[in-house]
């Protein structure tokens, strides 16, 4: 997949923006542990609302998608190996949600793993759901590698 | 996030609360079973006080439905809200679960 490399600029704005800020970065590690999904969804989330997104966007699309790509990179990229970390890195504006998730693995090719879930020879598939949820529900989804496998993800705002 | 089980005549309810997602589904997925292993044949989850589901909470209804359908059994759900609809529309996942609007409809249903 196509790449612009890494994100500039996500360490210059603050988490969450205040009333009269317009833009919003970070950068974290999180640990390989799926109970630490939750917070940093939160956070992301919080971000998008301070910039006044649509509250369907970060309830639905925001959550949803980065909670199956942090799933992934800790099962799937990091093997759930506590000595792995998944960094993750957001940058928020009036216009689009850019959010970046860097895990320790070798790395996988989006066009190969996406299935189409609602097949009839998929749907009763227990697995195969979340990057398919996270193209469904992101504007666009890319896969390269930098210092660790990374997925972007953007999010244009439609209000 | 808790799962609590009651009986109402022979259809055994489970109702989630908070979350089901890859951090609890196989508590959920155990306990069906559990139920399921002691003769229960019609099941309703109902997700009124459930916020969230992710793919792997959705894989695991999916296994479920499977497994209480092969032990000639239906499992049903009920109370969906609007961004759980979609996740079941956006996976066609409504076209394989009686999905019902209230808890009381899912259970005249059986």
């Amino acid at each position: 997949m196509e790449s612009n490399g890494p994100m500039p600029g996500a360490d210059r704005h603050p988490p969450v923006p205040g009333p009269h800020q317009t833009r919003a970065a970070v950068e974290l590690e999180m640990p390989s542990d799926v109970r630490c999904i939750d917070a940093v969804v939160d956070l992301v989330m919080r971000q998008c609302q301070a910039l006044r997104y649509p509250p369907r966007a970060c309830a639905l699309n925001v959550r949803v998608a980065l909670t199956e790509a942090l799933s992934n990179a800790i099962l799937r990229g990091n093997d759930e190996n506590p000595e792995k970390r998944v960094c993750v890195r957001t940058e928020v504006t009036p216009e689009r949600l850019v959010v970046e998730v860097v895990d320790e693995g070798a790395g996988f090719d989006i066009c190969e793993c996406l299935v189409d879930p609602t097949r009839p020879e998929n749907i009763y598939r227990e697995e195969g759901r979340g990057l398919f949820l996270m193209a469904a529900l992101m504007d666009r989804v890319e896969r390269y590698t930098d210092h660790g496998n990374v997925v972007r993800m953007t999010l244009r705002r439609h209000d | 996030m808790s799962f609590t089980i009651e009986k109402q005549g022979d259809i055994v309810v489970v109702d989630v609360e908070g979350q089901l997602i890859v951090g609890n589904r196989q508590e959920l997925k155990q306990k069906v079973l559990d139920e399921l292993d002691r003769g229960g044949k019609k099941f309703l989850i109902d997700f009124s006080q459930t916020g969230y589901i992710d793919s792997s909470g959705l894989g695991v209804l999916v296994s479920l439905s499977k497994k209480i359908r092969e032990q000639g059994g239906e499992l049903r759900l009920a109370n969906l809200n609007d961004d759980l609809k979609t996740l079941f529309e956006l996976t066609k996942l409504d076209t394989l679960f009686q999905i019902a609007d209230t808890r009381d409809r899912a259970l005249e249903s059986f």
